[in-house]
């Protein structure tokens, strides 16, 4: 190689280093807010791939846009290159480069799912063991979400919650106060432990700002463990497509301090249940007298869920 | 090297045959002439791919806006289900079919694939899939609307009780496009193995070759399970078995297993032989042999084997004990090691090459590029934690868009145009050809660039209405979707117009080596007039040495430059 093409080659990939290092920290903005001490945990790992993949991206571009500037063949220059056929220093290096590449983000990723441990695959084996035994075996590069985890699991715990998805409502049982919701709300900083059923179909509970997804599956309980760590209200969306109405099924979390999330239970337990409204239902009901284009037949939507409380509608439900 | 047989030119012998079936009307019959049925097919299918670009362009006007205000949420969801299976089914693999069809045996130095009547019935299966597929629009209830995948138990719900229905139509079109492709890989398969000419060891064979093998080999181990699969979802549709309906104690989870046992080594039936575009197009217009050509052609096989390890990676979060999550994680992630090796090898070809940016090279590296991108977020998706993140969302959806399009699209599109003289036998326009490439990669950046980050804030997969927080990256990627549209125009009218009007083009306009072209363009009905005798590896760009024997009678099918030294020895 020429002189030049070293320089040349040596300086951009310093520069690279720096643009991949950056963004790296970028990935953090392009992900909802850190709701939950795992989304942390995810964000890290991602930013680290994000940063990985960059200088990949651009470490291969590179050198191919360099030979387009200045590999050119002349406008009369009919003469082949030279005859190289391969090189196997070169190749052992791209071949094992790549497999401690991937080796290393896979215990990576692995020891951030171990910190995370989401209980809904472990449904299966149905081992509940207490999690901080695994957990603390893996060292941890920043322990603070780590940390939130293992507090949150030792303070008071909270019951077990219901949380049964049908096309296309969600429901949210509290089984101490018998209380039911069409909005899931939480208290922060604590271990939460949701039991998923559905009652039809294949659904998924998605909350972003969680970083946690679990697909719910009839016909089974799937435990599911998670710790909320920033006061709000975020979306849940169903991302198992179940159906007609599937992009219309979402619900709000609203994560609270220990002392509203009692309040509002409290206040819940002495509201009569009612019919909630519900999205699908009311589309359905309407028809297609909507002005949209076409429409087939769809699987009725279930009933509006009966609830001790629901949020209001909004107040511009023009659902369409 | 650098004597360019101009007798090439002379196009007197473009058919050498006198009385050989020219005329457009053998399209329409049940020809066995591999050639015609890779043109058969190559058309048939680019009529679907402008169907299913009209559907996702209906797709995206749906959603520029947050609302569902263009169509229904059914005809919503059915465009998306249709849009997927007419792209996967009727294009992609269609399309590639095609090229290996017509490719294949002029690499090989064959007179025809090893089962010709075979090969034109899997070719005429295609219209049945195409027929049942459009004619499922009509029937009551409209299409199938369960996505490409028909994950039961919404696949089993079928809201107008009917027997003859868009679910049951789409089942019956996916299982004879499954037969078409086994017998299409029984077919390859053989070719390969039994028919390439005399001296055409392993190791000098072209990868192209490689690749299609590799992923004809997918074919036959995977199809069975999606035929399996297929069927007891049929069953339990129609008559009412409980394989997979839950109400019935049946498992939807079983049959992801059966789905994805095949359709995960499936994307690598439709990337491998793109694979092997590249590494064929590349060496040709930078003048140097594909770098690490054994390793190159090698990795396609191990593609081929990890490929069958990897299908859970599709189901990070359907209730996957731990230990299979990581297990398949780590399988997932080292696909990445024989692709990056293809990559690397391919980068290094250019390398001090002496380059022509022509129509084909620019799209092999446009395609190269996104591939690289789409490699990287495909391995962010097999790292569980970011999985359980971005599954089901507009991420996914990003990272094989640019598989498929940025990647396998490109691929076709550098091949149509890179053999379009040994097929047509005339030359197409170059300038149309790059605006063509521009169009086609902002559109591509356009278009599926926004679905990453619209992916990762949260929008999940398959809505027809959104929250406006993701009207943003939306209204971009319906507008690159609009211009994608647009970019197949110059396409469409080059080809046509050059087809027609093009000026002869030779026999060998690239000045490429292999077999393929050193018979006239278009190739008589027996592709060679003499069997080749292949006595070098391929790819001998900076050498004099012929890749064939030479030919006792050198004037009719060998450019004057392979005469120069008939007796340098074999590699
Ligand atoms: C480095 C190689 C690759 C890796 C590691 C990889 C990984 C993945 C993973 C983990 C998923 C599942 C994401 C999810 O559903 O949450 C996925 C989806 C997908 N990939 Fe890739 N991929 C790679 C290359 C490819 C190639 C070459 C193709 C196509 C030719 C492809 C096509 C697809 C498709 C179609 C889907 C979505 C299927 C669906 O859910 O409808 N990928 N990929
Ligand atoms: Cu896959």
């Amino acid at each position: 190689m020429k002189l030049r093409a070293i320089l040349t080659l040596s300086f951009l990939a310093v520069l690279l280093g720096f643009f991949s290092l950056w963004m790296a920290q970028q990935s953090y903005s392009w992900v909802p807010p850190e709701a939950a001490a795992e989304s942390k945990l995810v964000d890290d790992l991602f930013s680290i791939f994000v940063g990985l993949g960059t200088f990949i991206l651009l470490g291969v571009t590179i050198p191919i846009v360099y030979s387009l500037m200045f590999h050119r063949a002349g406008k009369y220059d009919f003469s082949d290159g030279p005859h190289i056929e391969g090189n196997t220093l070169l190749e052992v290096i791209w071949t094992a480069v790549p497999i401690v590449l991937v080796l290393g983000l896979s215990t990576a990723s692995y020891r951030t799912y171990d910190k995370m441990s989401i209980q809904g695959p472990m449904e299966l084996v149905h081992l509940h063991l207490p999690q901080l035994v695994e957990v603390a075996n893996a060292a941890p590069f920043d322990n603070t979400p780590q940390k939130e985890i293992e507090t949150a699991q030792e303070s008071a715990p909270i019951e077990d919650i219901d949380v049964t998805a049908k096309q296309w409502s969600w429901v949210f049982r509290y089984p101490n106060q018998n209380v039911t919701s069409t909005e899931l709300h939480l208290p922060v900083d604590r271990r939460i432990h949701l039991a998923l059923h559905s009652d039809d179909v294949l659904h998924g509970f998605y909350v972003p700002a969680f970083r946690l997804k679990q697909d719910i599956i009839p016909n089974r309980v799937i435990d599911f463990e998670f710790t909320p760590v920033r006061i709000g209200t975020y979306p849940l969306r169903d991302s198992l497509y179940s159906g007609t109405y599937f992009a219309a099924n979402q619900a709000n979390i609203v994560v609270q301090s220990p002392a509203d999330y009692q309040q509002w239970l409290a206040d819940a337990a002495a509201q009569p249940p009612s019919p909630a409204y519900n999205q699908a239902n009311f589309e359905y009901s309407r028809g297609t007298k909507s002005g949209n284009i076409g429409g087939w037949k769809s699987v009725a939507p279930a009933s509006p869920p009966i609830v001790n409380y629901s949020p209001q509608p909004p107040v511009n439900s023009s659902p369409d | 090297m650098t004597n360019i047989s101009l007798e090439a030119i002379d196009g007197t012998r473009a058919q050498p045959y006198p009385g050989a079936p020219d005329n457009w009307k053998r399209f329409f019959t049940f020809s066995t002439d591999h050639k015609v049925i890779g043109i058969q097919y190559i058309i048939t299918s680019f009529f679907f791919f402008l169907v299913g670009g009209l559907l996702s362009m209906i797709m995206r006007g749906e959603l520029i806006s947050p609302e569902t205000d263009l169509v229904d949420r059914t005809v919503y969801n059915a465009l998306f289900t249709m849009h997927g299976s007419i792209m996967l089914f009727l294009w992609t693999f269609p399309v590639l079919v095609g090229l290996s069809n017509y490719l294949v045996p002029l690499m090989i130095g064959a007179r025809d694939m090893a089962f010709p009547r075979l090969n034109a019935v899997s070719f005429w299966l295609i219209p049945v899939v195409g027929v049942l597929m459009i004619a499922s629009f009509l029937v009551p209830g409209g299409p199938s609307q369960s996505g490409w995948w028909a994950y039961p138990p919404v696949s089993l719900q079928n809201p107008t009780g009917n027997l003859i229905n868009g679910q049951v139509l789409w089942i019956l079109a996916v299982a004879i496009s499954g037969v078409s492709s086994i017998m299409g890989g029984v077919n390859f398969v053989t070719t390969i193995f039994k028919m390439r000419a005399p001296g055409m060891t392993w190791f000098r064979t072209p990868a192209f070759v490689w690749s299609v093998l590799a992923a004809q080999l997918i074919q036959l181990y995977g199809l069975p399970a999606l035929t399996a699969g297929a069927v007891m979802l049929l069953l339990d549709l129609t008559v009412g078995t409980s394989f997979f309906a839950p109400e019935r104690g049946g498992n939807p989870v079983l049959y992801q297993h059966f789905f994805w046992f095949y359709s995960h080594p499936a994307v690598y039936v439709m990337v491998l032989p793109v694979f092997g575009v590249f590494s064929e197009v590349l060496p040709v217009h930078a003048r140097k042999p594909l770098f690490g050509y054994r390793v190159i052609a090698v990795s396609s096989v191990l593609i081929t084997g990890i490929s069958s390890l990897v299908w859970v990676h599709h189901m990070f979060a359907s209730a996957t004990p731990s230990w299979m999550r990581i297990l398949f994680m780590v399988s997932s992630m080292l696909v990445g090691v024989p692709t990056g090796i293809k990559v690397f090898g391919w980068v290094a070809t250019i390398w001090g090459g002496k380059i022509r940016l022509t129509t084909p090279m620019l799209f092999a590296l446009g395609g190269i590029v996104n591939f690289v991108f789409a490699g990287v977020t495909g391995i962010m998706l097999a790292s569980v934690p970011i999985d359980i993140h971005v599954n089901n969302t507009y991420f996914v959806v990003g990272h094989f868009h640019y598989v498929i399009y940025g990647t396998i699209v490109f691929g076709i599109y550098a091949a149509f145009y890179h053999w379009f003289s040994k097929i047509t036998g005339r030359l197409y326009y170059e300038g149309l050809g790059k605006v063509h490439f521009v169009l086609t990669f902002l559109g591509t950046l356009l278009t599926f660039l926004p679905m990453h980050p619209a992916g990762l804030m949260g929008m999940p997969r398959r809505v027809a209405s959104y929250d406006p927080e993701f009207a943003y990256w939306n209204v971009v990627a319906s507008l690159g979707g609009f211009l994608l549209g647009i970019s197949t125009l110059p396409f469409i009218l080059n080809m046509v117009s050059s087809w027609i009007l093009g000026e002869k083009a030779g026999d060998n306009p690239w000045r490429a080596i292999g077999l393929e072209w050193l018979t006239s363009s278009p190739p008589s009905v027996e592709n060679f007039e003499e069997t080749p005798v292949v006595i070098a590896a391929p790819y001998g760009y900076g050498t004099q040495q012929p890749l064939v024997e030479a030919n006792p009678n050198p004037g009719l099918i060998q450019p004057s430059f392979m005469i120069q030294s008939p007796n340098s020895e074999a590699v």
